[in-house]
């Protein structure tokens, strides 16, 4: 048992490993061809404006995807982040609409207290789920099932049922965080990078990541091994909150308002994404980069499908179901 | 009417890992086989193999001549061949006839008749000696009486060849001499039974022969009364015992207590535990299945409540709460399940060996190389054997997991540490390394705690044993009152 052996003893199974790159690969190639079609479809599809808006378009579900990883990976899930997001957004615009009208704090100030209403409201809504989760001991199906129905139903008693639209002041001077671009590229991409970078970070580098690895893998073996379970598992849903809570702060000064409808179908998208991206649904391994790629995939189809008239965009969330049915079906034989 | 065995060169792999190399003896009809190994020689997967759980990958078997391969378990009943498991396979929610004609239903047009199959449920248990109604739910029986529902499920399916997987482990003494007359009647009715037990004084009484198997291959045969006990045990381990544990030094008489218990309480498990453990000794725990010895040890670290009982590590009072404070302390377990709860089989072994004690490689960024080197040591010091060091652990076979399971939970460099069932599912020579080693942490001053069902190793290897029955401490034996009748006099409460 010389360490050398074992470093010579490692070309057979290198077979193995390219052939697990291969697959790991899948995302990208399927990236790739639909970018040729798209190209081939419509000239219009390969310019730089487009690209640049399905990737703006990509960064809300994106970055909730990112957080989405770390639930999956953990062995949960979150099905209420669209809800969520609607609930922030209507907070953070009810918020900021009476702090005008009360004129004691200056609109900037006013639009920074919005954001982080909106981060801390995300943190909180995570904890939430995770306490309820853990020290509930409720299956987070089940718990972020109800709270998909109430994020909705106090949105929309919040908006009376109609539209909370932001005062138009202060959209205008919000308007760039979603609208202004640095170095050509714009702020919602930028984001969208700095979150994925960040959670790739965290997910490989950290004693958090791994944690959350070996709880999604195995949560006995975890418990054994002195790992915080409840602890890391709250942390993750907190993350996702807070992912949730930047999306919207992206998403609120596009149209600078929320109604019932805000959101909706998000959580099919994110998780789409993640499960596109190659993390196994029942948790244990995936990766950050994979639900990127994943979530841009989603954003080209839908793209491709607005671009061109095969199929109608009345059936775009269809043609998501199909692709997680069908990623699934690819993943079964995996491990 | 009895099936005749034959098995011929047969052969399994499971991925890499090949676990029986070409197995061939056979069965005669109409008698009570012993079959004997150690954990990991084989004998359960060539049983699954005979009674359809498992294919073989190479080889041939004849039932009655004619060479036969099982697809699934129900092909193997048809021809007369039942396993039971260590694990019934009842359905605890399902009354005995429903769990006895599960799958083969008798019907009355589109109908259940259960009617009849009540009736001839009662018939069968009549015959097994269970003199209670079919309409009980097996989740209200004993264990025992699940046992004899099992068989009375396994005699309505005419099985002519009974497989019992250590039917006695959790049985009373009087519970296993009424199993045993019902194995000698079914025997006179021409059943085969084939027998797998650690127990050498029962294979001793109820056999009619044994066949030996080590490191999945066959040894020998030999008529039980041909053979004394302790033969027996040297053939299973495949040398002379003396060889397989290193000489044992007593630890230092001013060594300090690491560990002791006093008064320890787990609700529905163990009460009033009181011991204490050395510096540099090995202190083993017996007991049966059930008596509480695993549930003790998860309570003191912290993995389950308890309601009394104080915790002083090298004289000082200790608050374990969880896993964590017992690892900071300087306390680790290593848990019997190995899959379950002792390793990440679908993680990499590095990942698997520093898991207890990542903060040490993260500052904050965890340094992959650093933990690769702590891999490359532990692959070296432990003797694990892997060819590629990026493997998951499930890719090792059973012995260099427990391995690898071994170096995790001595990774945080524990002052106390506990070993359950530390040699379960390993081979002889695995087995002999994990000795050693168990040693070697005794020699540099750390206090082993081992949790065994292997009286065998419990004597070979510890300094004293302490026997747990029912949830109580029974005795502490020093070494030179360590032998199987006495253990298993205080483990049942025959003394």
């Amino acid at each position: 048992m010389q360490p050398a052996h074992t470093e010579t003893g490692s070309t057979r199974p290198s077979l193995q490993r390219m052939l697990r790159h291969v697959s790991s690969l899948g995302p990208v190639l399927g990236l790739i061809v639909l970018c040729i079609a798209g190209t081939w479809l419509n000239p219009d599809f390969a310019t730089l404006d487009n690209m640049m808006n399905v990737l703006t378009r990509t960064a809300f579900i994106g970055i909730i995807a990112v957080g989405m990883t770390f639930v999956i990976i953990s062995g949960g899930i979150d099905l209420s982040v669209g809800s969520m997001a609607a609930l922030i957004a209507g907070s953070m615009i009810f918020l900021m609409n009476k702090l005008v009208l009360a004129g004691t704090l200056s609109p900037l100030a006013i639009v920074l207290t919005g954001i982080a209403l909106a981060l801390l409201l995300g943190a909180a809504f995570g904890a939430i789920h995770g306490l309820l989760i853990t020290k509930g001991r409720i299956e987070p199906f089940i718990v972020t099932l109800g709270t998909l129905g109430i994020f909705r139903a106090y949105l929309t008693y919040l908006a009376d049922g109609g539209a909370l639209t932001l005062d138009t002041a202060l959209n205008d001077l919000y308007a760039p965080v979603y609208y202004a671009s640095l170095l050509g590229i714009p702020v919602p991409i930028w984001v969208f990078l700095i979150v994925a970078a960040l959670g790739t970070i965290i997910l490989n580098r950290t004693a958090f990541g791994r944690h959350v690895q070996a709880i999604g893998s195995n949560e006995q073996v975890a418990r054994y091994a002195a790992i915080r379970v409840d602890l890391v598992k709250i942390v993750t849903y907190m993350f996702l909150g807070l992912c949730v809570g930047i999306a919207t702060v992206l998403y609120v000064p596009r149209l600078g308002s929320a109604t019932p409808t805000t959101g909706i179908l998000w959580e099919l998208e994110a998780i789409a994404a993640v499960v596109v991206g190659g993390t196994a649904l029942k948790g244990g391994e995936g990766r950050v980069i994979g639900t990127v790629i994943g979530a841009i995939l989603l954003s080209v189809i839908s793209n491709i499908l607005n671009l061109t008239s095969i199929i109608s965009v009345y059936l775009n969330a269809a043609v998501q179901g199909f692709v997680i049915i069908i990623v699934a079906f690819l993943q079964r034989s995996r491990h | 009417m009895s099936v005749a065995v034959h098995f011929d060169a047969i052969r399994k792999d499971f991925g890499p890992v090949r676990v029986l190399h070409g197995v061939s003896f056979e069965i005669a009809p109409g008698r009570i086989y012993g079959l004997l190994g150690e954990n990991g020689a084989g004998k359960s997967t060539l049983m699954k193999i005979l009674s359809g759980y498992e294919t073989a990958t190479a080889g041939e078997m004849r039932i009655d001549g004619v060479p036969q391969v099982f697809g699934n378990s129900r092909q193997a009943e048809a021809a007369g061949i039942v396993l039971i498991h260590q694990e019934f396979n009842l359905a605890e929610h399902l009354t005995i006839a429903q769990n006895m004609y599960l799958g083969h239903e008798k019907r009355r047009g589109p109908f259940v008749d259960d009617v009849a199959m009540r009736k001839d449920a009662a018939r069968y248990l009549a015959q097994v000696g269970l003199t209670i109604s079919p309409d009980t739910r097996v989740r209200d029986l004993i264990v025992a009486e699940k046992q004899l529902v099992e068989i009375a499920k396994a005699l309505s399916r005419n099985a002519r060849l009974l497989i019992m997987d250590e039917p006695t482990a959790t049985l009373t003494p009087g519970e296993t001499a009424r199993l045993f007359t019902l194995m000698t009647k079914l025997k006179d009715d021409g059943v085969t039974l084939l027998y797998i037990s650690h127990k050498l004084d029962e294979v001793e009484h109820i056999t009619d022969e044994i066949i030996v198997m080590r490191d999945g291959r066959f040894i020998t045969r030999e008529a039980t009364a041909n053979v004394t006990r302790q033969q027996m045990a040297n053939l299973m381990v495949g040398r002379e015992l003396s060889d397989m544990f290193p000489p044992r030094n007593p630890p230092a008489a001013d060594a300090p207590v690491a560990l002791k218990v006093s008064g320890l309480t787990v609700p529905g498990w163990a009460s009033e535990l009181d011991f204490e453990v050395h510096a540099g000794e090995i202190l083993g725990f017996a007991g049966l299945v059930g008596a509480g010895r695993t549930e003790s040890f998860e309570a003191i670290i912290g993995l389950r409540p308890r309601s009394a009982g104080q915790i002083e590590m090298l004289g000082r009072p200790v608050q374990l709460k969880s896993p964590r404070d017992a690892v900071r302390h300087g306390l680790t377990y290593l848990s019997e399940d190995r899959k379950g709860k002792g390793l990440h089989v679908n993680l990499p072994l590095a990942d698997n060996l520093t898991l207890m004690t990542l903060e040490r490689y993260a500052h904050p960024w965890l340094s992959l190389q650093a933990e690769r080197a702590a891999l490359r040591q532990a692959v070296a010091h432990f003797g694990i054997r892997t060819g590629d060091l990026d493997l998951r652990a499930r890719m090792l076979s059973g012995g260099n997991q427990q391995k690898l399971a071994l170096a995790k939970v001595l990774h945080p460099d524990p002052k106390v540490v506990v070993l359950d069932e530390p040699t379960r599912g390993v081979d002889v020579g695995a087995k002999r390394d994990i000795y050693f080693l168990i040693h070697q942490l005794a020699a540099q001053g750390r206090a082993v705690i081992v949790i065994s069902s292997e009286l065998i190793e419990l004597i070979g290897l510890c300094h004293r044993v302490a026997v747990m029955r029912g949830g109580r401490l029974q005795t502490m034996l020093g070494m030179e009152q360590l032998n199987e009748e006495e253990l298993i006099a205080h483990a049942t409460g025959t003394h």
